[in-house]
C-alpha cells in the first residue's frame, strides 16, 4: 500500500502525493457533477412525466430487468458479456471506492470489508477484474473482427461507432489493469519486505502481474504502485467524465430508465400529462416538434441507449428497408441533445426536429409494433414517442396525401373506406348466418349480455367479412347472447389515435362509449386485435373486453368445443402472433391451445414467435400509407413460414389477414402457402350437433344426415 | 399580393351514395356528407403558399347559405386570413352565369390581384372562374397546375393533353382556375377547426355587393336542370360469351360508345 | 334558327376527330341544316386543316391571324366574338381548350352556356334540350338551355358518334379580315412535352388496368400497345407495383391513386376491395379475368371470362383495325 511509505517520502517524487490524489478527486467529481447538471438542463425544461408513482412495482423491475438484466440473454452471446461486465462492475464498486480513497486516506477500509470479510472480497473483485478484462477484448475482438450486423453505422447515419466502442472497451481494461497492477505491487512490495500482504486470487490478473512483478527491485515497485494508482485514478475520473458525453452514460442513467420505465402495456401517453381530454383544446400545441417537447423520461431516453442496435435488428420496418431504425431515432436525438445543449456553452434550441434530425417518412413509417421496446435492455421507450411526433406533423397540417384521404373519411363517415353507416352491419345479412350464427342488432329495441365489436375492416372489406361471419357463428356455438351495434359503430379509433390524429381520435372513442353504454352490454368481445387493444386500453369506462381466442380457449378447455379432425393431414400450420394480441397484450398461448386442441393438426412455430413476431406490415391507417420500401413486411414474414416448413399461416387479425394473403400473391407463393383466420379455422372444425362431419361453411355443404347448417 | 380563392361546398362523391329522390327533382340530400370542393381546396392551399412566399392575404369566398359557412371555416384553420359568406334568397336558382356576377360585383368592391378558383365542381360544368374573368375583363387561364409569380405578372403552366404543360405569362389581376395535384394541401382536422371557431365570418347580402339583381336568381338562368335520372345501366357484369374476336369487337363499341375513344 | 357552328381543333394541319363529333351533335340539333365550321390558326396547317373539312363540312370559315399561329385561348375567344353571327350556336369540344375558352366566350357574346353535354334531345322553341352529367358522372340530367340570345356548347368528347363519312366539296371562306388587332394580357410561351414515365394516370379518360394476371413483366408491354392505340394510360394494382413490374404513380387503389376514368378496363385484376376503392365516379368498367369467381365480376358492366394474355392482343388488333392502321 501506498500507505507504507510516509508521505514525507512520497515527496521525493511529487509535490505531495496525497494533495495530487486529493485534487484529482475533487476535480473529477465537480466535472462530473458539473456535466450531469449540463446534462439535465433540457430535462429541466421538458414536459412533465409522472413516473412516480408505485415504487414497489418499479423497484421490482429494477430488480428484473437491471440487476437481473433479464433482457439480455435474448441476444446469446453479447447477453452473457454483458452480464459478467455488469457483474463485475457491481461487484468492483466497492474496490474501486476504496482504491480511490485510500490515495487520500491511507487506512481507510469500506465498512463491512474489514478483516476477513475484507480478505474474500479481495479475492473475489480479483476474480471479477479478471473476468471484466477478458471480457473486453473478447469485445473488443468482436467489434473489429466479426462486427456483428447490428452494429453497422448505415452511411446515411454518418460514421461507425466501432472507434468509440473500442476506445471505451480499451479504457476499462486499462482501469482493471491498472487496479490489478495496484493490488500485485502492492502485494509484492509487502512481501518483499516481509509485510503482511493481501493474497491474490490464484490465476487472476492481480496475481498474474504479481508473478510478474514479485521480484522487481523496491523502487521499481514503488514507481508501478504510484504509476498504477494514478491511472486508475486518472482513467476512473475520466471515464466518469467521458461517460455522460456518449453511450456509456447508460452507466449512470441506466438504473433510472428502468426505474422510471412504462409500467403498463398498449397504452399511449396522453398528449400533455395533466390535461384531461376536455381540456385539450387549450393546449397551444399538440405533439413533439422541438426537443423540449418531449417528456424528461423521453429524454433521459434518450442518454441511456447503449447503441446495442437490438431494436433496429428487430424493427420490421428497417428490415423492409423503410427509413426507420429505432436505433438512430434514439442516437440522433441525443447527439441533437448534445450538440444544443451543450456541457459548454448557451443551450439553443429553437430547431423543428422534423425536416432536420427526422424525415417525415421516418416518423411514418413505424407500425407501433413494439418489438423495439421488447428487446431493449434499458426499457428505452419508442412508440409514445413516434406518436408525439406525429401529433406534431399533425398540428401542423404535415399530413401524407395517402392518409388525409382516409382521415377525412373517419371524420365525415366513422371509417377510413368512406363508406356509408348503414351498410356497417351489411355483412350479417349473409344467408350463412341465419342458421348457425344470426346476428342481433343492438339498436335499442335488442339487448343483449356480450357485444362484438366488429369494428371497420371486418365490416366492410368483403374478404374480412368471413371473419365476422365465423366470429359470430362460434359465438352462437358456445351459447353466447351477443349482438353488434351496427351503424352506431364507428371504428374503434386505435390506429388513429397512433397516427397522431388525437382530436379525431377523442370523438371516435366518445361516440362509440356513448353507443357501447347505451347498449347495456355488460362485457365485450372482438376478433380485431386492435380494437381489442383500444377498447382494453384507450377507452375508458367500458365493460371489460377479450379477444375471440380468449373465449374459444376457454370454451375448449371447459368442454364446450368439439373440434372435428383436421380436413388435410399433411398441411402444417404455422401461428403468426399479431402484435397487438401477442406482444402488445401477451396472449400468447390461447391461439395456440385452440390449435392444437384440433385433432391431427400439425403445428410448427416460426422462427419469430411469441414476443419476437414479426410484424405483418400494420394495420388501420397502416394500409393506406404508402412507404419507401425494398421488400413488403408481408412477404417477409411469408418467407419465414415456409423456413419454418408450413404452407398454411394462421392469423389472429384481420389486418394480418390482408397483409399475409397479399404477400403469398406477391411472393408469387400462391399454391404453396395459404392463409386463414383463427375463427375461420376454427368455425370449420366445430363439431355442431347433428352434424355427422361439420365443414358448414354455407358455401359447400356437406351431404350429411342431420347437418341443420 | 391580395389572393382571393371562390369555393364552394359539394356533396363528397367518394364518401356519398349518389341517389335520385322520389321527385326525380334533386339528389337525395338527406344522408349526404358535404366538403370542400377538391379543386378549390387545391386553390387555397396554392393562395396559402403564394402569400407565404410573397407576402398579402388569402381571402375565401363563397356564394350559399348558412350551411357552407362550415367550408369557409375549414379554410380559416387551414391559414385563410379572412372568410366571407355571401348570401341572399334572391341567388337561388342561379346558374353558373348567376354566381359569377355575384363574385364579379364583390371583387369590385375590393382590390385583388389574384383570384382563384378550382377547375370545377360536382356539376363538372368547370365555368364560374372563365365567366368571372369575362366579367371583369381580367385575363384567364385554366386548368392551372403551376404558377410562379414574377414582377406583376405570374408565370403559370396549364395541364393539356396528354400530360403535356402548356407555359403562358399572364398578367395581374387576373383569374385562374385550378386543377388537382398542382399542390399537397395541408391536412385540417377537427382541432384546426375548433381553434378556428370563434373567427367571425360576415355574410354579405345582394345589396352588400352590389349585384344587378337581375342577373341573379332563377328568373336570369339561361340553364336550368329539369330534372336528374340514371341512364339505364345493368348491375353487374354483363358477362360476354361469344368468340374472342367477337368479344373484342364488342368491347371496342362499348368503350367508344362510353366516351373512350380519343 | 340560328345559325350552328363548329369550332374546328386542328393540328399539324389535320383536324381532330372531335369535328366529326360536332358535326354529329349538331345534327341533333337541327338535322336539316349544315354546320358551319370555324377554324383559326395561321399558315400553311391552317390551309391544310380547313382543306380536310371540305368532305364533312358545306361551309369552313378560315380566320388566319398571326397571333392565332398557336390557339391561345384569350386571343380566339377575340376573334370568335368579332366573326360570330349574334345568336348563334357555337359547339366547342369540351377539352382543356374548350375549358378555357367557352366560359368567358358566352359572356362576351351574352349567350348562354351549355359544358360538358353528353345528349342533345333537340330545340324547342327558344330551348335547347341536352344532356349533362353530375357527381362524376353518377347521375345525368336533361337541362334546358334559353337559347334566344345564342348558346355555346361544349361537347363531351365521344360523346357523340361520328356520322358516316360524308364526300362532299365544302366552301372555305375566308373571314380573317372581319378580325381586328388581337391583343390579351395572357401570352403564350411554351408547350413542355411529358417525358416518357410521366404519365398521370388520374388525368385519363381510359385505362387499361392491369393486374396479377399480367403474369410476368414481359407482358406489360401488351397492355401499353392497347393503350396506346387506345389514347389511354396503363394503370395497374398494387401487386404488379410490389412485383415491380410498373412504378408506384401507375397504381389505382386505396394506396395508391384515385382515378376518375370514363372506361376502366381491368384486365387479370380480381377486384380486392383495396383496388377498387381508387376508382371513382362510376367509370364503364369491363373486366377481363380468368377467373369466373373473380369479385370484379360483381362491379364491372361488362365482363369476359378468358386469358388476358390472349385477349389483350386480340383487343388491340381491333382498335387497329378500326382506326385504320396497321398491326405493327
Amino acid at each position: 500500500m501506498v500507505g507504507t511509505y510516509s508521505s514525507a517520502q512520497i515527496a521525493d517524487w511529487l509535490v505531495s502525493g496525497r494533495n495530487l490524489f486529493l485534487t484529482i478527486h475533487v476535480f473529477g467529481v465537480a466535472c462530473f457533477v458539473y456535466i450531469v447538471a449540463r446534462r439535465l438542463v433540457p430535462l429541466v425544461r421538458a414536459q412533465r412525466d409522472p413516473r412516480f408513482d408505485q415504487p414497489l412495482a418499479r423497484l421490482g423491475r429494477v430488480l428484473k430487468f437491471w440487476l437481473g438484466q433479464w433482457k439480455h440473454p435474448r441476444y446469446n452471446f453479447a447477453g452473457i458479456l454483458h452480464i459478467l461486465i455488469f457483474a463485475g462492475f457491481i461487484l468492483l464498486a466497492a474496490r474501486a471506492f476504496t482504491v480511490l480513497i485510500v490515495g487520500v486516506s491511507e487506512t481507510f477500509v469500506m465498512p463491512g470489508l474489514s478483516g476477513k470479510s475484507g480478505h474474500i472480497y479481495n479475492i473475489v473483485t480479483d476474480y471479477a477484474a479478471t473476468i471484466v478484462f477478458l471480457c473486453m477484448v473478447v469485445a473488443a475482438i468482436r467489434r473489429l473482427v466479426f462486427k456483428p450486423s447490428r452494429y453497422a453505422v448505415p452511411a446515411k447515419y454518418g460514421k461507425g461507432h466501432t472507434a468509440d466502442a473500442v476506445f471505451l472497451l480499451g479504457l476499462i481494461a486499462l482501469l482493471m489493469v491498472a487496479d490489478s497492477l495496484f493490488a500485485a505491487s502492492d502485494a509484492a512490495g509487502h512481501a518483499q519486505r516481509g509485510q503482511p500482504a493481501e493474497t491474490l486470487a490464484v490465476l487472476s490478473l492481480p496475481w498474474l502481474l504479481q508473478v510478474v512483478t514479485g521480484s522487481m527491485p523496491m523502487a521499481t515497485l514503488w514507481i508501478l504502485n504510484v504509476t498504477a494508482y494514478l491511472v486508475h485514478e486518472v482513467t476512473f475520473y475520466f471515464l466518469l467524465c467521458y461517460r455522460p458525453f456518449g453511450i456509456q452514460f447508460h452507466v449512470e442513467t441506466s438504473l433510472f430508465s428502468i426505474y422510471f420505465s412504462k409500467l403498463e402495456r398498449g397504452t399511449l401517453k396522453p398528449v400533455r400529462w395533466g390535461v384531461p381530454d376536455e381540456h385539450l383544446d387549450q393546449v397551444k400545441s399538440f405533439g413533439v416538434k422541438k426537443f423540449e417537447d418531449f417528456t424528461w423520461k423521453h429524454m433521459l431516453d434518450f442518454y441511456s441507449c447503449a447503441d446495442c442496435g437490438r431494436c433496429a435488428d428487430n424493427c420490421p420496418a428497417n428490415a423492409a428497408g423503410r427509413p426507420l431504425s429505432p436505433r438512430f431515432i434514439t442516437i440522433k436525438a441525443r447527439d441533437y441533445a448534445f450538440q444544443h445543449y451543450p456541457v459548454l456553452g448557451r443551450a439553443d434550441n429553437s430547431n423543428p426536429l422534423i425536416g432536420t434530425i427526422y424525415s417525415d417518412d421516418e416518423i411514418w413509417s413505424c407500425t407501433t409494433c413494439g418489438a423495439c421496446e421488447e428487446e431493449c435492455p434499458l426499457l428505452v421507450e419508442y412508440i409514445d414517442k413516434i406518436v408525439d411526433l406525429r401529433r406534431g406533423m399533425i398540428d401542423d397540417g404535415n399530413v401524407p396525401q395517402s392518409l388525409q384521404k382516409p382521415l377525412k373519411a373517419l371524420e365525415s363517415r366513422g371509417n377510413p373506406y368512406g363508406k356509408l353507416e348503414k351498410k356497417k352491419a351489411d355483412w350479417v345479412k349473409s344467408p350463412e348466418l341465419r342458421q348457425t350464427g344470426p346476428v342481433k342488432v343492438l339498436d335499442g329495441k335488442n339487448g343483449a349480455d356480450t357485444l362484438y365489436f366488429v369494428d371497420s375492416i371486418t365490416s366492410y372489406d368483403d374478404r374480412m367479412q368471413s371473419i365476422g361471419r365465423s366470429t359470430a357463428r362460434i359465438l352462437s356455438h358456445v351459447g353466447e347472447d351477443f349482438g353488434i351495434l351496427g351503424a352506431a359503430e364507428k371504428d374503434s379509433g386505435h390506429e388513429v389515435r397512433r397516427f397522431g390524429e388525437e382530436t379525431l381520435f377523442l370523438a371516435l372513442r366518445d361516440h362509440n362509449t356513448d353507443a357501447i353504454k347505451a347498449s347495456g352490454v355488460q362485457r365485450i368481445v372482438t376478433a380485431d386485435p386492435h380494437a381489442y387493444n383500444a377498447l382494453k386500453h384507450d377507452y375508458k369506462d367500458v365493460p371489460p373486453v377479450e379477444h375471440i381466442s380468449q373465449v374459444i380457449a376457454r370454451e375448449v378447455k371447459a368442454g364446450n368445443i368439439e373440434f372435428s379432425p383436421v380436413e388435410n393431414e399433411a398441411n402444417v400450420y404455422a401461428y403468426h402472433d399479431p402484435c397487438y394480441l401477442g406482444r402488445h397484450n401477451q396472449i400468447y398461448d390461447d391461439p395456440r391451445d385452440v390449435l392444437d386442441a384440433i385433432p391431427g393438426l400439425k403445428r410448427v412455430e416460426m422462427k419469430r414467435s411469441r414476443d419476437r413476431s414479426f410484424c405483418c406490415g400494420g394495420g388501420g391507417l397502416m394500409l393506406f400509407y404508402e412507404p419507401k420500401e425494398e421488400q413488403r413486411m408481408g412477404v417477409l414474414r411469408v418467407r419465414m413460414a415456409a423456413d419454418a416448413g408450413a404452407n398454411v399461416i394462421v392469423t389472429a387479425c384481420p389486418f394480418c389477414m390482408v397483409n399475409i394473403e397479399d404477400a403469398i400473391k406477391v411472393a408469387g407463393m400462391e399454391g404453396k402457402m395459404s392463409a386463414i383466420d383463427l375463427t375461420e379455422l376454427v368455425d370449420q372444425h366445430l363439431v355442431r350437433e347433428g352434424c355427422i362431419r361439420a365443414v358448414c361453411t354455407g358455401e359447400e355443404k356437406l351431404q350429411t344426415a342431420t347437418c341443420g347448417g | 399580393m391580395e389572393i382571393l380563392v371562390c369555393a364552394r361546398r359539394v356533396p363528397d362523391t367518394s364518401e356519398n351514395e349518389i341517389e335520385i329522390n322520389a321527385a326525380g327533382n334533386d339528389i337525395e340530400r338527406d344522408e349526404l356528407v358535404y366538403s370542400m370542393n377538391e379543386p378549390d381546396n387545391y386553390a387555397v392551399e396554392e393562395a396559402l403558399q403564394i402569400r407565404d412566399r410573397v407576402g398579402g392575404n388569402v381571402t375565401v369566398v363563397t356564394v350559399g347559405g348558412e350551411d357552407d359557412e362550415e367550408i369557409l371555416r375549414r379554410e380559416l384553420a387551414m391559414g385563410a386570413n379572412r372568410a366571407v359568406l355571401i348570401s341572399d334568397d334572391v341567388f337561388s336558382g342561379s346558374d353558373g352565369r348567376g354566381i359569377a356576377a355575384v363574385l364579379a360585383a364583390f371583387v369590385r368592391q375590393g382590390h385583388y390581384d389574384l383570384i382563384l378558383t378550382g377547375v370545377q365542381a360536382e356539376e363538372g360544368a368547370a365555368q364560374v372562374g372563365g365567366m368571372l374573368a369575362a366579367l371583369l375583363d381580367y385575363p384567364f387561364a385554366s386548368l392551372v397546375n403551376s404558377i410562379v409569380v414574377e414582377d406583376g405578372k405570374l408565370r403559370v403552366s396549364r395541364e393539356i393533353e396528354s400530360g403535356n404543360r402548356e407555359i403562358n405569362e399572364i398578367e395581374l389581376p387576373c383569374v385562374l382556375s385550378i386543377q388537382t395535384g398542382i399542390n399537397e394541401p395541408r391536412y385540417v382536422g377537427m382541432r384546426g377547426i375548433r381553434q378556428v371557431a370563434s373567427l367571425p365570418i360576415p355574410t354579405l347580402g345582394a345589396s352588400d355587393v352590389g349585384v344587378d339583381q337581375a342577373a341573379v336568381g332563377g328568373k336570369a338562368a339561361r340553364a336550368k336542370r329539369v330534372d336528374y335520372f340514371i341512364p339505364a345501366l345493368s348491375k353487374g357484369a354483363l358477362i360476354l360469351h361469344r368468340s374472342r374476336e367477337e368479344n373484342a369487337a364488342q368491347v371496342l363499341e362499348l368503350v367508344a360508345a362510353k366516351g373512350g375513344l380519343k | 334558327m340560328a345559325r350552328i357552328f363548329a369550332y374546328i381543333v386542328h393540328r399539324g394541319g389535320a383536324a381532330d376527330d372531335s369535328a366529326a363529333e360536332l358535326l354529329a351533335a349538331a345534327r341533333n340539333i337541327d338535322s336539316t341544316v349544315s354546320p358551319i365550321a370555324i377554324v383559326v390558326g395561321w399558315g400553311a396547317d391552317l390551309d391544310a386543316a380547313c382543306d380536310s373539312l371540305r368532305a364533312s363540312y358545306s361551309e369552313i370559315w378560315k380566320i388566319a391571324n398571326e397571333a392565332l399561329a398557336y390557339p391561345n385561348a384569350e386571343l380566339v375567344r377575340q376573334a370568335l366574338v368579332s366573326v360570330l353571327l349574334p345568336n348563334s350556336i357555337l359547339l366547342v369540344p369540351h377539352d382543356h381548350f374548350g375549358i378555357d375558352l367557352s366560359p368567358g366566350l358566352s359572356i362576351k357574346l351574352n349567350s348562354a352556356f351549355a359544358p360538358d353535354v353528353v345528349g342533345i334531345d333537340g330545340v324547342e322553341g327558344d330551348f335547347l334540350k341536352i344532356v349533362r352529367q353530375e357527381f362524376g358522372g353518377q347521375v345525368s340530367a336533361h337541362v334546358r338551355c334559353d337559347i334566344s340570345s345564342g348558346t355555346v356548347i361544349n361537347i363531351r368528347p365521344g360523346a357523340f358518334k361520328p356520322g358516316p363519312s360524308a364526300s362532299g366539296s365544302g366552301v372555305v371562306v375566308d373571314k380573317s379580315s372581319a378580325v381586328g388587332a388581337l391583343e390579351a394580357r395572357r401570352h403564350y410561351v411554351e408547350t413542355i412535352v411529358a417525358e416518357a414515365g410521366d404519365v398521370d394516370i388520374t388525368k385519363h379518360n381510359v385505362l387499361v388496368s392491369i393486374g396479377r394476371g399480367i403474369q410476368e413483366k414481359e407482358n406489360v408491354t401488351l397492355a401499353e400497345e392497347l393503350a396506346e392505340v387506345l389514347g389511354a394510360a396503363v394503370s395497374c394494382s398494387r401487386p404488379v407495383v410490389d412485383a415491380k413490374w410498373m412504378e408506384k404513380s401507375r397504381q389505382v387503389g386505396s394506396s395508391g391513386k384515385t382515378v376518375k376514368p370514363k372506361v376502366y378496363l381491368a384486365f387479370g385484376i380480381s377486384g380486392a376491395f383495396q383496388h377498387l376503392a381508387g376508382i371513382k365516379g362510376n367509370p364503364f368498367l369491363i373486366a377481363i379475368n380468368k377467373n369466373p369467381k373473380a369479385p370484379i365480376f360483381q362491379v364491372a358492366d361488362v365482363g369476359i371470362v378468358d386469358d388476358v394474355l390472349e385477349f389483350l392482343p386480340m383487343l388491340t388488333d381491333k382498335v387497329r383495325e378500326m382506326r385504320g392502321t396497321s398491326a405493327k
